[in-house]
């Protein structure tokens, strides 16, 4: 019997011909990733050198990598001071990839790990966030572990006792129609499977419309695996894998690219149509709680997120600001806007979409988690309904539990910016001819090299 | 023997367990304030010492789905609370594990506030109703971290052994 993605890299990754679905193997770790909570893993690792005479080192510090991103700049004193902590440790362990609070190199985790390299097709790799299933899409076997583990990772290069997991097998076939994104995709995926469909599983993409699909959309779909509890998401990597490595990432040593054997097997098959899929909505306050946008259409919305590790991409902000150009924000909402990353947020700027942002009157603010989790900056008064294109809409989640998150693509939220309800994308009509003419010589759309997925809407569609 | 103190439904996810915002809190020592904080009313009750350690949550599936914050679990620790649960959200599983949470998966649990409950030969009894049920085992591997009490000293004693 064939082995999926993740049976092959953990044969890899702990030296065997091949393992089986239960077996409990422990494998090498390519790359441990922590943010903030940082803090408690150190705290953890000297508990775990606490009085065994033994040095507490790191097992490997260029392995390590630390992105402050939950609240940056710091919200607190507290905060300040945990960040303290772990530059001190960086230092002292001589732990290279580290992302401090920087305007040239700052992000979110997820965005900074793929853009500088740091994921590799085949490897394992473990975070201290449950959205580490994102780094799948460029074909790595990754996953979220508390900081405890993360410890031990830090201590033993291995991680402990993991069970090889099953796989399901998901299959995207079809051309996403104008304004239905990868987003909708697996907000689609997860109603289906449920919010623990996926529980201990791994979700292995594969069909015409992922092989189609840029890496900034896999990210959104492996991202968001862990919304049906899966353990990892995966895409089989690719020329596109190969493209990103190598023109994105700055990759030079691409390792042998190799994807799931031809007779795998898998415990489920899922088939979407994605040529027959409709912008999506996660009602509150369950992610799973996914209807088609029309069953939403109306509902008032007073702050609109777009943003995060799911949807701040390059491409969330294009289709964003090219639906968004020569328009207004509805004076009952508050828009904001986080890019991905520093790197992101200069590219942003690089083409306009940031003047076009403020135009509209949103408020663009600083890369990090910001509003995402509710930590600091944008939390919602009682009885606010939010729209946001990040990947939770747990009760409680953006900062307050008596308001009410939405989930949608940034194609769907710019549309409901303007009408300051859930709005159909596919409905919102486009700029004023004459007055898109007078801006367009100031933005240079055709100079950069980056590659946008969705042109600028020349036509509003029924 | 323990009271079920708690009761909830499905999807109980870590910002009911522990909000988002309190993260900048990290240490096993200071998250139990924080527990279920949302819910003033048992956050208020845990912090008064009104509930016995020992008293059990019982809540239905995927208990402690989400983020992978530790919080989560070492905040019901710091309390010597007890979780029962249809079954449980990965990495919340296994950071309880970690951090030695007791808690036990029983996918026919049916217990009521107020209910006494026991864990007797790999069974759930329900003292109030009369009703026993079965309890889903742990993997062996994850087992031994447990009897080892938990992750840190399992992975002191691998370095001690020279196991590295
Ligand atoms: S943006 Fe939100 S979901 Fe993503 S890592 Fe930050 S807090 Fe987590």
């Amino acid at each position: 019997m064939g082995m999926t993605m993740v049976q092959k890299i953990l044969a890899k990754a702990t030296g065997q011909a091949s393992v089986k679905v239960n077996d409990v193997v422990e494998p090498k770790v390519s790359l441990a990733m922590s943010h903030e909570n940082g803090a408690l893993v150190i705290n953890q690792f000297s508990d775990i050198y606490q009085g065994t005479g033994i040095e507490a080192k790191v097992w490997d510090p260029s392995r390590i990598a630390i992105i402050f991103d939950h609240r940056v700049p710091a919200e607190s004193s507290k905060t300040a001071g945990n960040q303290k902590k772990i530059r001190e440790f960086v230092a002292k362990q001589g732990i290279t990839k580290f992302h401090d609070i920087r305007g040239d190199e700052g992000g979110i985790c997820h965005q900074i790990l793929p853009e500088n390299g740091y994921v590799l097709p085949g490897s394992v790799l473990v975070g201290t966030d449950s959205h580490t299933t994102s780094h799948g899409a460029l074909g790595a076997f990754s996953f979220g572990i508390g900081a405890t583990e993360m410890a031990a990772v830090w201590a033993l290069g291995k991680i402990l006792n993991v069970e090889v997991p099953g796989t399901i097998k998901v299959v995207v076939n079809g051309v996403l129609p104008k304004y239905v994104e990868p987003k909708d995709i697996i907000l689609n995926l997860i109603g289906k499977l449920s919010a623990e469909g996926a529980n201990f599983k791994v979700i292995e993409f594969h069909g015409e419309t992922i092989k189609k699909m840029s890496t900034s959309g896999r990210l959104v779909l492996c991202n968001m695996t862990v919304e049906a509890g899966a353990t990892g998401g995966i895409v089989p990597p690719d020329a596109e894998t190969v493209r990103y490595l190598k023109q994105e990432a700055g990759v030079r040593n691409i390792p042998e690219l190799f994807g799931p054997d031809p007779d795998a097997a898998y415990e489920q098959v899922v088939e979407i149509d994605a040529s027959k899929l409709e912008p999506q909505i996660a009602f509150p306050h369950t992610v799973d709680n996914v209807k088609p946008v029309g069953a939403a259409r109306g509902i008032k919305i007073q702050q609109i997120v777009i943003g995060s590790c799911t949807n701040g991409r390059l491409d969330d902000l294009a289709i964003a600001a090219s639906i968004l150009k020569g328009k207004k924000v509805a004076r009952s909402v508050r828009m904001l806007v986080f890019p991905a990353s520093t790197r992101i947020y200069q590219q942003a700027l690089k083409k306009g979409y940031v003047a076009t942002f403020m135009q509209a009157g949103a408020v663009v603010m600083n890369s990090g988690c910001g509003p995402c989790l509710g930590v600091h900056q944008g939390a919602l008064a009682d009885g606010d309904k939010a729209l946001a294109t990040t990947n939770r809409n747990f009760k409680g989640r953006m900062g307050n539990p008596n308001a009410e998150v939405y989930l949608c693509s940034a194609a769907t939220a710019a549309a409901s910016a303007i009408t300051g309800e859930i709005t159909d994308p596919r409905t919102v009509s486009p700029a004023p001819k004459a007055k898109s003419k007078a801006v367009k010589p100031k933005v240079k759309k055709q100079k950069t090299k980056t590659k946008i997925v969705k042109k600028p809407a020349k036509k509003g569609r029924k | 023997m323990g009271k079920v103190v708690l009761k909830l439904g499905a999807d109980i996810s870590t910002d009911i367990i522990y909000p988002g915002r309190f993260m900048a809190t990290v240490l096993p020592t200071e998250t139990p304030q924080f527990a279920f904080v949302d819910d003033a009313e048992f956050n208020k009750k845990l912090k008064a010492k009104q509930i016995e350690p020992g008293s059990f949550i019982v809540a239905d599936k995927n208990f402690g789905c989400g983020s992978s914050r530790e919080q989560a679990a070492s905040c019901l620790v710091g309390w010597g609370l007890k979780v029962i649960a249809k079954n449980f959200s990965r990495i919340f599983l296994q950071n309880s594990i970690n951090v030695g949470l007791y808690m036990v998966i029983c996918p026919n649990i049916e217990a009521s506030e107020g209910d006494e409950l026991a864990i007797e030969n790999n069974k759930v009894v329900n003292k109030t109703t009369g009703k026993s049920f079965d309890i889903v085992p742990l993997p062996q591997a994850r087992q031994a971290i447990i009897d080892a009490g938990g992750l840190i000293p399992y992975t002191k004693k691998m370095i001690m052994d020279g196991k590295k």
